[in-house]
C-alpha cells in the first residue's frame, strides 16, 4: 500500500490551482470534471516537479457544510491542514513573503528540524518544514 | 502611576500570578512567548514538544494558557482568523514592587 493523495479543502479550485502553481510551484497534474455539466467541481490535483510521479494534492472543494467550522476551529489556532518539504525553510520564506504570501509562523529551528506555516489564501494553513 | 498598578495589583490578581507561575509548564510557555511574542497555540505546543519534550495534548495547553491570561501575564489578540498570544510582564512589576524596591508600605496579602 503506498500514500497517493493527500487533499485540502479549498474555497475556490480556480484560485487554489493559481496559489499551489504559481506561488507554491507545483504543477497540474490532474483536471477532470465532475458532476454534471454545469457543475463547476473538478478532480483537481497538482505534484511536485521534483517528483511528478509522487503522492498528489487533491485541491477539494469546500462545499460541504462540515467543512466550515472544522477549518475554522484549526485556522484559529494555527494548526496546519498538511505539510510540503522543503532544501530551506529560510530561503522558502523570504521567497514567498517577496510574493505576499502571509505566515502565521516565520521560521522556527527546533533541533534537527525547522519549520515554518503560511495562510494558502484558500482557508487552509500549510506547514512547510526542513530536515537535517 | 506605577504605584497605582500596584496597588490595583493586590488581593486576588496576585494569588491569580503566583498560582500561574507555580506551574514549571507555564513557565516555559511564558519563556518561550519572550523569545518570539505572538504565537499561535499550534506554535506554542510545537515549541514545547521540541523544544522541551513536554508533550502535552493542545487542550491541556490551552488550559495552561487560560491560567496565564486569568493571571494577566499573556494576553491573546485575533489577527486575520488566527489568534495570537503574547506575554505581558507587567504583573511581575508587583513582585519589584514588593519585595526588591518597596516604595512606601503595601498592603498586599
Amino acid at each position: 500500500m503506498r500514500i497517493n493523495i493527500n487533499s485540502v479543502f479549498v474555497d475556490s479550485q480556480v484560485k487554489a490551482l493559481d496559489f499551489y502553481t504559481n506561488v507554491l510551484g507545483f504543477v497540474k497534474k490532474h483536471d477532470v470534471p465532475l458532476g454534471e455539466p454545469g457543475d463547476e467541481n473538478r478532480w483537481l490535483t497538482v505534484v511536485s516537479p521534483e517528483n511528478p510521479e509522487g503522492a498528489e494534492l487533491l485541491l477539494e472543494p469546500a462545499g460541504h457544510p462540515a467543512v466550515g467550522p472544522y477549518r475554522e476551529a484549526l485556522v484559529s489556532d494555527g494548526i496546519p491542514a498538511t505539510q510540503f518539504a522543503v532544501d530551506d525553510v529560510r530561503a522558502e520564506y523570504e521567497r514567498l513573503q517577496g510574493l505576499g504570501v502571509r505566515f502565521t509562523q516565520g521560521p522556527l529551528e527546533m533541533g534537527p528540524v525547522t519549520t515554518a506555516v503560511l495562510d494558502d489564501t484558500c482557508g487552509n494553513l500549510i506547514q512547510i518544514i526542513q530536515e537535517g | 502611576m506605577i504605584r497605582k498598578q500596584g496597588l490595583a495589583y493586590s488581593g486576588g490578581m496576585a494569588d491569580e500570578m503566583f498560582k500561574a507561575l507555580a506551574d514549571p509548564t507555564r513557565r516555559k510557555i511564558l519563556d518561550e512567548l519572550t523569545e518570539r511574542s505572538g504565537q499561535t497555540l499550534f506554535e506554542i505546543c510545537a515549541r514545547l514538544v521540541n523544544k522541551h519534550g513536554i508533550s502535552m495534548s493542545r487542550q491541556a495547553i490551552s488550559q495552561h494558557l487560560a491560567v496565564l491570561e486569568d493571571a494577566g501575564l499573556v494576553e491573546s489578540r485575533r489577527e486575520g482568523r488566527q489568534k495570537f498570544h503574547t506575554m505581558n510582564p507587567a504583573p511581575l512589576r508587583h513582585i519589584t514592587e514588593r519585595w526588591i524596591e518597596p516604595t512606601e508600605q503595601e498592603s498586599s496579602p
